[in-house]
């Protein structure tokens, strides 16, 4: 149990670091998402792993619990980073489509041209 | 219990969705209902700041659970003051964004404004490190609107770098309070004070490496060396009004540290003593020497005012990272001088290069307003690089004065005055290109042949209205220096009382 989730965490971590760091968007985008999902089950795991265990105390003396707070942190992290995946997306699609090109990177304007387009709107 | 502590965060959160849904089609009416939210969040604070004078710690339980099982929102001198600071701001650069219609120039503007506001406002009164990082990702949130207010092809490019190195960040931070939860198992800040002062030292190597990874996380937001790439392409990029809000939005990340590493993780914590010092020193030398070489390198203006604020930055966590009040008292001057002439800065620059065209620093016809023009970036530059008499001299003085302290002391006042010295160079070169060569290129071609690039109206009162607010807030801060400090003192005092913010948030005996 806790090799699989220490590796998972490893593999989507390495993975999501190696995606972020490609020059075009759209790997961008699915690093941050395997990131997110790394931090999600490495959430998990810190309330410490118990199998087979409900998040409430028993009231019949069974000690045996998992830590609930996690979990709450982990349906707040997913929403948020569902959201904000969604926002991503949108941004890096009107970039790519004002831009024509979907690189990360940024070519500084060397006439000021645009900025000065933009102002002039 | 007082009820007008959340007040800050609730107002925005209502008006935005009612803006947004009953008055988008209406920009006047957005408008008044905006501004009407901000004065009234403006007077709300005001209210706060005066309820936190006497130095007591207000406490607001939600759900009114006792506070390590519920969330708290917690007001002390210093929430209130940054409270403050964040409506004062929110106000001039709304009047500024209305007089000068950026706010039409996309959708949505006023909403994501008061989402902004809520998300600040949030982030500095709550009292959990994971509210914390829900309310960072509300105010980053709306930023990612709004720093692509107004489209255009560059700006999208900017907003996707600005979005992708946040998200990074706002993973770290989950990674980092995930492994504060699994170490101390609390995220409210005052219990995370007390279990990290009964952990021992031979178990605190994760302690430490949480404490870390917030570091960084904190880093980002504050643009400090090595993660402030995203600043300059940011601020320079993003519309004028949201350049000057986001002025607050690296103090989030500067009032976190001092959160954080003054009550979480306090001096004399023997598993993490002495160690964001240690890190954040020599990050802060080189964010203001990357400052300074960027005012002195930036060929626009925009990305001239956004390195400035790099380097003010490094400054200001030059000063905090003694972790002495007299330190703070001195960073929480910096703070106030900082947002403020960052913003004057911005609101001005956008008001001169509406009537210039384009912000290359380059000679061009002169404006007709040019005198008026170049006398508020004489006054908005004096300030930003830390020359008498506007409140950035005293600033940096306090920060020299309280670095004594330091064991480092001759590298960071080399670095503090060097850096300074290149950013007056750097502002002075601008200045003249901008303002005195153009008269001569005026002189030239003034025969009434080739008309000036955009020959807009001159700049009315209430355009030029809020950066001469945000100026004379720096004259009027120099002026009260003495009284303020005190104030300041007195903030950075209860700062550093960590058993009274304990006792206040947990009860007198430290259990809730």
């Amino acid at each position: 149990m806790e090799l699989v989730v220490a590796s998972s965490v490893g593999v989507l971590t390495a993975g999501g670091v190696y995606l972020i760091l490609r020059p075009r968007a759209f790997p961008v985008i699915l690093g941050l998402a395997l990131l997110s999902y790394a931090v999600n089950i490495f959430l998990f795991s810190t309330g410490r792993l118990a199998v087979d265990a409900p998040p409430i105390l028993s009231k019949y003396g069974d000690a045996a619990y998992t830590d609930p707070l996690p979990q709450a942190l982990v349906l707040t992290a997913i929403v948020i980073s569902f959201g904000m995946t969604a926002v991503l997306v949108m941004i890096a699609l009107g970039a790519y489509l004002e831009s024509d090109h979907d690189k990360v990177d940024m070519t500084e304007p060397e006439d000021g041209g645009a900025a000065e387009k933009d102002r002039a709107q | 219990m007082n009820h007008w502590i959340i007040a800050p965060v609730v107002l925005p959160a209502l008006l935005a969705p009612l803006i947004a849904f009953v008055m988008r089609h209406d920009i006047a009416l957005s408008r008044v209902a905006s501004f009407a939210g901000t004065a009234a969040l403006f007077g709300i604070a005001l209210g706060l700041a005066l309820l936190a004078a006497d130095g007591e710690t207000l406490v607001y339980r939600l759900g009114d659970w006792p506070a390590p099982f519920g969330i708290v929102l917690v007001l002390d001198r210093l929430s209130a003051l940054m409270v403050l600071l964040t409506a004062a701001l929110a106000l001039i650069v709304l009047v500024h964004a209305a007089a000068t219609g950026w706010d039409e120039r996309g959708r949505h503007f006023h909403p994501l404004f008061q989402f902004q506001l809520m998300g600040i406002c949030g982030a500095f009164l709550t009292g959990d490190a994971f509210n914390l990082f829900v309310f960072f990702e509300v105010l980053l949130i709306a930023s990612y609107g709004l720093m692509i207010h107004g489209g255009g092809r560059t700006r999208l490019q900017a907003g996707l770098q600005y979005v992708v190195m946040n998200l990074a960040g706002s993973t770290l931070f989950l990674f980092a309070l995930g492994t504060l939860y699994a170490v101390t198992g609390t995220l409210n800040i005052a219990d995370l004070a007390v279990r990290v002062r009964e952990l021992p030292v031979e178990e605190a190597a994760l302690l430490r490496v949480a404490a870390t990874l917030l570091m960084m996380v904190f880093a980002i937001k504050a643009a400090l060396f090595p993660v402030q790439f995203w600043l300059p392409g940011t601020y320079a990029n993003a519309p004028a009004p949201v350049a000057a809000l986001f002025a607050v939005m690296t103090k989030v990340g500067a009032y976190a540290i001092l959160r954080i590493y003054i009550t979480a993780f306090g001096p004399g914590v023997a598993a993490t003593d002495g160690m964001p010092g240690a890190w954040l020193f020599p990050a802060a030398v080189v964010t203001v020497a990357i400052g300074a070489f960027g005012v002195l390198g930036a060929r626009r203006l925009m990305p001239l005012i956004a390195f400035s604020v790099v380097g003010s930055m490094g400054t200001l966590m030059l000063a905090i990272s003694t972790f002495t009040p007299d330190a703070v008292t001195a960073a929480l001057y910096y703070l106030l001088h900082s947002t403020m002439a960052a913003a004057a800065l911005f609101l001005m620059a956008d008001v001169i290069l509406a009537r210039r065209g384009g912000d290359i620093l380059q000679a061009v016809r002169a404006t007709p307003q040019n005198g008026l023009f170049g006398a508020m970036f004489f006054a908005g530059a004096i300030g930003m690089a830390g020359m008498p008499p506007l409140s950035g001299f005293l600033g940096k003085l306090l920060a020299l004065d309280a670095l004594r302290a330091s064991p480092s002391v001759e590298v960071a006042w080399a670095v503090i005055l060097i850096g300074s010295l290149l950013t007056i160079v750097g502002f002075a070169r601008a200045g003249s290109t901008l303002f005195w060569k153009s008269t001569a290129v005026a002189a030239e071609t003034g025969d009434g042949e080739a008309p000036p690039p955009s020959a807009e109206a001159n700049a009315g009162p209430l355009e030029l209205a809020p950066a001469m607010t945000a100026l004379a807030t720096l004259a009027l801060l120099a002026a009260l220096a003495g009284p303020v400090t005190g104030y300041l003192g007195e903030t950075s005092a209860q700062l550093f009382d960590r058993e009274g913010y304990i006792s206040a948030v947990l009860g007198p005996d430290g259990e809730g």
